[in-house]
């Protein structure tokens, strides 16, 4: 049955409608969820709110334990779902690139569409500066090409590399996300947040 | 107290995650993808680019290329969904009473100096999140839901970068 776009089940155009609520949705729970606030976001890094720990990782463990059940019912064909492709080197440039962003500017793509639609103009500034950035990067691709497509290793995932069945590995991460979810709390309950 | 019931609209952390997965898991069902921002910042960058200088996007390689692949960059499913969490994050925002425009800013700095540090972490955040192939939304999050490597070294990467360097930049924020 899913995923309906490749297996034609809605057109191209209801697609990106369907991208528009979806967008509705995920702009919704962020901004719900406090994560229009880079008070909130970097608290993460200090240890006085863990929000973004908590939001994130029950997240990315309840779409890994649905799309699980959701195959395992026949509702969804997986092979049929875009896996992000696995170029080491700029996987790991851009990541380091992406943190000292997030500490600097209290934001990432995502949530400071959130703040700027609720009138955060450090947001609209952060924004701007991501314009900036990605055009640094169009304009000095030639320069940048070769790390860019260095070390490309395909399209693993993590149960391949490890050889273990995909429920396994749900597992190990909901092991992992525990702890680091009692970890937080205990942080946060340590760390008075700054007023402002 | 004042800041106490502020607070208390935000909705639990772990319900927000729950709700956070379903539209995930919503994305790959219906569109086969997972969730992004960055990839529309991209479409509009080049689509600016070409307005404002076509014989530039015509002579350089990244940009025809890109072309190429995607003839109508505005008409793309980042670009509908990053409309969609504007429209959203305005929503939310509006029921719980936190529309205002401000720069948020811990009182230890001058505003200015958070905007220029917002404008900083924000070409950094652009740079990288074309390097990196994604975002936290479109790399580290969705990524992470699919088991993907190069999505789960992005996100330790940039979490790891980011508690490395919070020394740093710790008269900011706290």
């Amino acid at each position: 049955m899913g995923p309906l776009i490749v297996n034609d089940i809605i057109s191209p155009d209801t697609n990106l409608l369907m991208a528009f609520i979806i967008g509705i949705g995920f702009g919704w729970v962020l901004e719900s969820s406090g994560f229009s606030s880079s008070k909130k976001l970097a608290g993460l890094f200090y240890g006085y709110d863990t929000v973004v720990l908590k939001v994130f990782f029950t997240a990315g463990l309840t779409a890994m334990i649905g799309l699980l059940f959701m195959s395992l019912f026949g509702w969804i064909d997986l092979d049929l779902v875009y896996i992000n492709p696995t170029y080491l080197t700029s996987a790991v440039v851009g990541g380091l690139i992406m943190g000292l962003g997030f500490i600097m500017g209290g934001f990432c793509p995502g949530t400071s569409m959130c703040a700027a639609a609720i009138g955060k103009i450090d947001a609209m500034v952060f924004i701007g500066g991501l314009f900036l950035g990605v055009l640094i990067f169009t304009e000095g691709y030639p320069l940048i090409e070769k790390m860019y497509m260095a070390n490309f290793k395909g399209y693993p995932r993590l149960s391949e590399v490890f050889n273990i069945s995909d429920g396994l590995m749900a597992l190990l991460f909901i092991v992992m996300a525990l702890a680091a979810f009692w970890l937080a709390e205990r942080f946060e309950k340590k760390t008075p947040a700054p007023e402002y | 107290m004042t800041k106490k019931d502020k607070s208390k609209k935000y909705i639990n952390p772990y319900l927000g995650g729950v709700l956070l997965g379903l539209v995930l898991i919503a994305a790959n069902f219906i569109s086969g993808r997972g969730l992004g921002a960055s990839g529309a910042v991209k479409s509009s960058v080049v689509t600016v680019v070409d307005a404002v200088a076509p014989s530039h996007v015509e002579s350089s390689d990244f940009y025809s290329s890109y072309k190429e692949t995607h003839p109508t960059p505005m008409k793309s499913w980042l670009v509908f969904e990053v409309l969609g969490m504007i429209v959203g994050g305005f929503i939310s925002g509006t029921i719980a009473g936190r529309l205002k425009l401000k720069v948020e800013h811990n009182p230890r700095i001058t505003s200015r100096r958070r905007l220029l540090f917002a404008l900083g972490g924000g070409i950094l955040f652009g740079l990288g999140s074309q390097i990196g192939r994604g975002c936290t939304s479109g790399s580290a999050l969705s990524g992470m839901a699919i088991f993907s490597v190069g999505g789960i070294v992005t996100m330790m990467a940039i979490f790891a970068t980011a508690f490395a360097f919070a020394r740093l930049f710790r008269k900011n924020w706290v």
